[in-house]
């Protein structure tokens, strides 16, 4: 590896190709994230998403290409990636039985830091979940459960983050406060490979966005770039009527109080 | 890299330890099956069974403890299942550590929760009447058989865990396991049972670890039983372990 500090991506992915048995889920995808920036892959269910984040935190070996994280090549540095990342996985991966302190402190003792407690009980503070630090996370709602998820994987500062569908099976507030968390992520310097199939979510959060379709990337730009691809725009003249979303929101605004209100966390989902 | 391989694994077994304590009704569960057969036996089948022995109680404890292990087993296929399933697996997975130690923290803490179960067992049994005069190593000797024999199933159980599509999966397979004990000489002595029977029940591994057992509370000899208990044990946990890590390997790539 040469060693290049500044020009180098912070994600580099090349000819990547991945299948499973007959089904070709990768066909070759490549694309670079740099550093401190917000990366979206959008992409239809199936269409490989998990498999590139898979294979980029390790969990995965590609059948050919190369995937390189913050200067690691995930095939032959593999420890020092995952010191390099963290993954936030579809499905918020909290110990339910533990409350959300052990959780924390769980990850931080893995990560071999000093004072886990500590670390623990400041994250719990920028999370709003120190009232519930010593419940069960089986009894959390959704929005507190993936915040949760995001605070541990905020533990040991990693310069890589992977967030696979961070808010799939969220309600519009518990969305708004992870898109928060992403943004602020991004502004401290993390590097955030996000994948989503919701297209609001990749047009506010991400500099560039990647359009996955038939395991190669189609598309790769900024918004900007993106909406160029289309024909110029038409003028139309259409009454803006404000969107459900625009009426929930309105209404059960509350000044968000802890997040606890929100206990069904399979409401109003854009699925 | 296995530079963390001991600290990892502690601190995932005081996990699994937490699981395994704030959820009882596991421990309950896996203990209440076996008592519920030993108050059959002695109870209800005890006075027609002609075992040779002065204490029904002392003859079928062992038996009953070996069913203690095969329950127990089955939360620990349950509880590896869970964690596949949650994604906290690749959450693991995906951090600086020790891998193997995932696998190891499930490992130690169904030990150690098997082991409270059976000393539960053995409780029971004497409030029931159980007496031994067998001394401290003779004591040794069958806890050793038993934390043996625990291994051996839990590295079996590691293997459904691993690879089940459903809970249910996952435990099912320790049904035949808790069933073998009958087919053995657990519960009555292998030579009232007609031939075919006899054969099968006379060379399975639990007749040995049994009659190991057996001999060792009941102070007589112990013959080559021990060594055949033995050589069962270690031959079942090497092929599981081996297995076990195979699948693991091919999770986890």
């Amino acid at each position: 590896m040469t060693a290049q500090p500044t020009a180098e991506p912070a994600i580099h992915v090349q000819g990547l190709e991945k299948s499973y048995k007959e089904l070709h889920v990768l066909r070759g995808v490549d694309f670079d994230v740099a550093p401190s920036s917000i990366f979206a892959l959008l992409g239809s269910n199936g269409a490989g998403k998990t498999t590139v984040v898979n294979i980029l935190s390790t969990l995965l070996k590609a059948d050919a290409g190369t995937a390189i994280v913050d200067g690691f090549d995930v095939a032959t540095r593999a420890t020092d990636v995952r010191e390099s990342i963290s993954l936030t996985g579809q499905f918020a991966a909290v110990d339910e039985i533990l409350s959300g302190r052990e959780n924390l402190v769980l990850i931080a003792r893995l990560r071999h830091l000093d004072d886990p407690g500590t670390i623990a009980d400041d994250l719990l503070a920028r999370f709003s979940l120190t009232d519930a630090a010593a419940r069960k996370v089986s009894t959390y709602s959704g929005g507190m459960r993936r915040r949760l998820d995001i605070a541990m994987s905020l533990i040991g500062n990693p310069p890589v983050i992977f967030l696979d569908e961070p808010t799939t099976g969220l309600d519009p507030q518990a969305r708004v406060e992870v898109w928060q968390t992403v943004k602020q992520l991004a502004e401290q310097g993390t590097t955030v490979l996000l994948t989503t199939q919701d297209l609001d979510e990749a047009e506010r959060l991400a500099e560039r966005i990647a359009i996955l379709h038939e395991g190669r990337i189609i598309v790769n730009g900024t918004l900007a770039e993106l909406k160029r691809l289309l024909p110029p725009a038409k003028i139309e003249y259409v009454e803006k009527q404000p969107t459900l979303e625009d009426v929930f929101l309105a209404i059960v605004a509350d000044g968000g109080k802890n997040g606890d209100a929100d206990n069904d966390r399979g409401v109003g989902t854009d699925e | 890299m296995p530079t963390h391989f001991f600290g990892d694994t502690a601190v995932l077994t005081g996990r699994s330890l937490r699981h395994i304590t704030r959820s009882l009704d596991t421990i309950i569960t896996t203990t209440i099956m076996p008592i519920a057969f030993m108050l059959l036996f002695v109870f209800v089948f005890g006075g027609a069974i002609n075992s040779g022995s002065d204490s029904y109680v002392n003859y079928l404890l062992p038996g009953i403890l070996l069913i203690t292990v095969a329950s127990g087993v089955s939360y620990t296929a349950f509880r590896l299942f869970e964690d596949m399933k949650s994604g906290i697996f690749e959450r693991f997975h995906s951090m600086p550590i020790a891998r193997s130690s995932v696998l190891w923290a499930h490992v130690l803490s169904s030990l150690v929760a098997i082991l409270m179960s059976l000393v539960v067992v053995v409780l029971v049994a004497l409030v029931m009447g159980f007496r031994s005069g067998a001394g401290v190593v003779a004591w040794l000797a069958v806890a050793g058989i038993l934390i043996l024999f625990t291994l051996a199933l839990t590295w079996l159980a590691v293997i459904p865990g691993l690879s089940a599509k459903t809970a249910d999966g996952a435990v099912v397979f320790s049904y035949p396991l808790v069933f073998l004990p009958f087919i053995s000489s657990a519960f009555v002595p292998t030579s009232t049972m007609p031939g075919p029977v006899r054969v099968f029940a006379e060379y399975q591994p639990v007749t040995s670890i049994v009659n190991a057992i057996r001999d060792l509370l009941t102070q007589q000899p112990v013959g080559t039983d021990i060594w055949i208990a033995l050589a069962w044990c270690v031959g079942i946990l090497i092929v599981a372990y081996i297995v076990a890590m195979v699948i693991y390997r091919r999770r986890i790539s």
